[in-house]
């Protein structure tokens, strides 16, 4: 049990082991797949043929490396304005979530913070369809009625926006939600008490405070939108965002280059998840 | 003051149109219009009419209701599977280890949160394929003597789908556990209780909206998936998304689609709403 | 009640502020004004409004009925941002993402004051709360008691007329607390600012104040100086709030024109004077009326053996035990023909140092000594 309470030493080991054995099982996958990144071979298995960088910086085929796998790196280009655009949006609209929910009471509330929460519980694929079912709805009611041909309402890259849009607003929201809660309400009065207006308010003292949530929440956003592959299988159109790109060349079965593009992504994530802790945890706080 | 309760109001109104347009835009009409397209059948070009027929099909296509009771049966399995799991290692993260290890651990556990699904999902692939790398140990340890396919059935799925959630269980266990105060572990053992008894009758308890907050994600994600059954799972994962993703994409077929898509969330409402009604939990108390 | 201010200048004045919250009266027809200058306490339990009333000042919470003037206007109308009034709050709020320099700039900042201007007026000022060289400091790099003074700096850097603190010494351990007093009270004489304090501590109110309100359940029961609080007690409550006192409920058994003797409910008779006093005015009790008595334990007197004391009421009695607490140590003392213990202040000379539980002592108190109240 914990640690003041005697246990077995055979107790002890055992469950240290166990918990041993479960992160071998975390790292295990992430591990194989980033090391036949450097494997000398047009498979990514055994055997083991040496060394090589050619995943990564490979000129010609068949050993055709990521960055200069036109295909690949366009979808990444894609995903990444993708996720900024979600971002933007999401952090936008999870700002004034937070705020309506930790500032305000009206009738309704109750209901409609359960509202927000839907999304959760929805599964991905699900959200996709519906909102291509009603965007095509609304394109075809527009082009038999007024003959107006709205290619945005289309499967295409506005729609992927929408989709994950739909429910990273949700996460942000409580991400940003949970720190405004804890936020001391004293601080904007004495801000108020000193003279400051209430615009001053928000932006010297509420802002700055949430900054860090506001940083993390970002952060999420932009790799939940990256990486999400269920909501944007359901409205992809010819644009392929990388996870979409890199699921058809699976199952045709591929080089080790998804290898080096999942080096790419881990390491690119691993940064973010470093700036997110680094801002989470302030000296002051 | 009363000028300030004026603007209060206004800023009332500001802040919830945004929210009730993004609710109403992309979570409740587009669901409406899934509910009604899924009791329409096509009659002609362009002309449709009102039928339970989408419904129907799914109770007597024996294909779809198995994959569909299959699907439920083994997201519930994995949810479980995924708890039972993650309860010790979150108790270990949470209360056996002290300052920078348990950080670090902890942080350990996000990583594969960190990493794109689909790379998860490759890397069990690169473990499990026939010329995969646990094939490759067995054949060298003289195990077997030709390579072995350990892809493509329930297992494979089963250990992708638990290793995909593991975060989203890990994560709201360690944060209740860590709230449990060390004083009521003690406390209990000090008044006579036994390891299981502290488990069963403080841990578990304190736990439980934790636990109740990861299961219902666990098995949403898991019920919800997509690319862990069709890639670990091969042609024969009878998933239901696919059921799903086939209708749709492959088939054109949006009304029987958004019927089996109507099954689905149902489904999922119902056994997360048994799920809240048997821990005694409340939805919004557990999500936040 | 109506404290008249002998001084015209009048910094801060409230006339019958009246705050309620749905049924609950937080602050009922509360009035007063303070001089111009002074170090004003309002002192009270918690739940007793005084929070409120603060705030409502503070342009937080606006009065239900009645009037706030700062310097004879009022300020009803006026946004607390707009408000000549500064607060130092209860958990100081400083703000934490700023260093303390730019804490105590804000306000000036606001203002729009010139730059060269500002970093002058700050230095200026943390040097005159003692921390001279601490601008560039996060707020988590400062102790408490630093951290109270930039918070008091804060304001103070904007020459309120007012300023309210409100219980900033709550957080504080004792031995600091103790040292704040003090200081608190030096900082007020260096600026010459109006304090209003409020606090649950009665010795924060009574050492740091020139005029100190008693406030229970939203109504000032007495405003005065310290001394008048605890020799003068007004009421029953600020008898029982303020300083420590032995209390019994007792009936008028005889009276004449000086006084009364009574028997209480313990059984303990005592001889009640009010020399001075027009007794028919003061007290227009008759025989049979119930009241309750209040006797500070420093009153009585007391001394070792049977050599009884020379006062007014003589008593008997059995040490039970001894509260030693340096200067404040006390023994509580049993009276043979009453129930009761007698809570009697330790004299500080040789001989009480070795008193213990069953030595046999006199105690005894003059009969004006003894505060009563209508029950």
């Amino acid at each position: 049990m914990i640690p003041s309470i005697p246990s077995s030493r055979f107790f002890r080991r055992t469950y240290a082991a166990y918990v041993a054995l479960f992160f071998v099982y975390l790292i295990l996958p992430l591990a194989v797949v980033a090391t036949f990144a450097f494997n000398d071979s047009l498979f990514p298995s055994l055997p083991w043929n040496g060394g090589t960088l050619d995943w990564f910086v490979g000129q010609k085929e068949p050993a055709l490396g990521i960055f200069y796998d036109g295909e690949l790196l366009e979808s990444i280009l894609v995903s990444f304005w993708v996720a900024v655009a979600v971002t933007i949006l999401s952090i936008s609209l999870a700002t004034c979530n937070a705020f309506l929910f930790e500032r305000h009471d009206f009738i309704g509330k109750g209901f409609l913070y359960m509202m927000m929460l839907t999304p959760l519980v929805i599964p991905g694929v699900i959200l996709g369809v519906s909102i291509l079912i009603f965007s095509s709805s609304i394109a075809n009611g527009l082009e038999d009625n007024y003959d107006l041909e709205l290619e945005l309402l289309r499967p295409g890259l506005p729609l992927v926006i929408l989709g994950q849009f739909a429910f990273i607003t949700t996460i942000a929201t409580l991400v940003i939600s949970a720190r405004l809660r804890r936020f001391d309400r004293s601080l904007e009065e004495a801000a108020l008490n000193l003279g400051a207006s209430n615009f001053a308010v928000i932006w010297t003292v509420t802002l700055p405070y949430l900054r860090p949530a506001l940083i993390g929440a970002g952060i999420v956003s932009f790799l939940m939108s990256f990486e999400n592959f269920n909501t944007t299988l359901m409205l992809v159109g010819s644009d392929a965002p990388l996870t979409i790109a890199m699921f058809d060349r699976l199952r045709e079965g591929s080089t080790p280059v998804l290898n080096a593009v999942s080096v790419l992504l881990m390491v690119g994530s691993a940064t973010l998840a470093l700036i997110s802790l680094f801002v989470q945890k302030p000296k002051s706080d | 003051m009363s000028q300030w309760k004026d603007s209060g109001k206004l800023g009332l109104i500001l802040l919830v149109s945004p929210l009730a347009l993004w609710l109403a835009l992309f979570i409740v009409l587009p669901h409406i219009d899934m509910v009604l397209i899924s009791l329409r059948e096509r009659v002609a070009a362009r002309q449709y009419a009102f039928s339970w027929g989408n419904y129907t099909e799914f109770f007597t296509e024996p294909l779809y209701w198995r994959t569909f009771l299959r699907t439920a049966v083994m997201s519930i399995l994995a949810t479980g599977l995924t708890l039972l799991i993650a309860f010790p290692v979150s108790f270990y993260i949470a209360k056996m280890l002290r300052g920078r290890l348990k950080a670090a651990l902890f942080i350990l556990c996000l990583i594969p949160f960190w990493v794109s699904e689909l790379v998860r999902t490759y890397g069990w692939m690169i473990l499990l394929r026939e010329t995969g790398l646990f094939s490759s140990l067995l054949q060298w340890m003289g195990l077997v003597d030709q390579p072995v396919e350990m892809l493509y059935n329930d297992v494979a799925i089963m250990v992708g789908l638990v290793y995909t959630s593991m975060l989203f269980m890990v994560v709201p266990l360690v944060t209740t556990l860590e709230s449990l105060d060390d004083s009521l572990i003690e406390a209990a053992y000090d008044l006579g209780g036994n390891h299981l008894e502290v488990i069963r009758d403080v841990v578990i308890p304190h736990a439980m909206p934790g636990i109740v907050s990861g299961c219902i994600v666990v098995f949403m994600l898991t019920l919800g998936n997509y690319l862990t059954p069709t890639l670990l799972g091969g042609k024969d994962s009878l998933w239901f998304t696919e059921q799903i993703y086939t209708q749709f994409i492959t088939r054109f077929n949006w009304e029987q689609g958004s019927a089996f898509g109507m099954l689905l969330l149902v489904l999922s409402s119902v056994i997360v709403w048994c799920g809240l009604k048997l821990s005694r939990q409340s939805f919004t108390r557990v999500m936040t | 009640m109506q404290l008249q201010a002998n001084n015209t200048d009048v910094d801060l004045e409230c006339r019958e502020v009246t705050k309620s919250f749905g049924h609950f009266a937080a602050v009922q027809e509360v009035s007063f004004s303070i001089p111009s200058g002074s170090f004003f306490s309002i002192l009270g339990p918690s739940g007793c409004g005084k929070t409120t009333l603060l705030r409502m000042v503070a342009g937080f919470q606006s009065p239900d009925h009645g009037d706030i003037l700062i310097k004879g206007k009022s300020v009803l109308n006026t946004p607390p941002n707009r408000r000549p009034v500064n607060m130092v709050f209860q958990h100081l709020a400083l703000f934490p993402n700023m260093t303390v320099a730019e804490n105590v700039a804000y306000g000036l900042k606001r203002r729009g004051v010139a730059k060269t201007d500002i970093k002058s007026r700050v230095e200026d000022m943390l040097s005159r709360v003692g921390l001279p060289d601490s601008g560039d400091k996060q707020i988590s790099q400062l102790s408490g008691g630093q951290k109270q003074r930039i918070a008091i700096a804060r304001c103070l850097v904007l020459n309120p007329d007012v300023l309210l603190l409100d219980e900033p010494l709550g957080a504080l351990d004792l031995k600091l607390r103790e040292q704040m007093k003090v200081e608190l009270k030096h900082l007020q004489e260096k600026f010459g600012a109006t304090f209003i304090y409020i606090t649950h501590d009665q010795s924060e109110a009574l050492v740091m104040s020139d005029q100190v309100a008693v406030m229970n359940a939203g109504r000032f029961e007495q405003v005065g100086a310290p001394q008048e609080l605890y020799y003068e007690p007004a009421s029953r409550f600020v008898a029982g709030f303020v300083g420590e006192s032995n209390r019994w409920y007792g009936v008028i058994q005889e009276r004449d024109e000086k006084g009364f003797n009574v028997q209480c409910e313990t059984g303990l008779k005592m001889r009640i004077d009010r020399p001075g006093n027009d007794l028919q005015v003061s007290h227009p009790w008759g025989v049979g009326k119930k009241l309750e008595f209040y006797l500070r334990p420093e009153s009585i007197t007391v001394t070792l053996g049977d050599t009884a004391p020379a006062t007014t009421n003589r008593y008997k009695g059995k040490v039970e035990s001894v509260l030693f607490d340096g200067a404040r140590s006390q023994m509580l003392v049993r009276l043979p023909d009453a129930i009761e213990l007698l809570n009697v202040a330790l004299p500080q000379t040789a001989e009480f140092r070795r008193v213990k539980k069953g030595d046999v002592v006199s105690v005894g108190w003059m009969s004006g000594q003894v505060r009563c109240y209508e029950v």
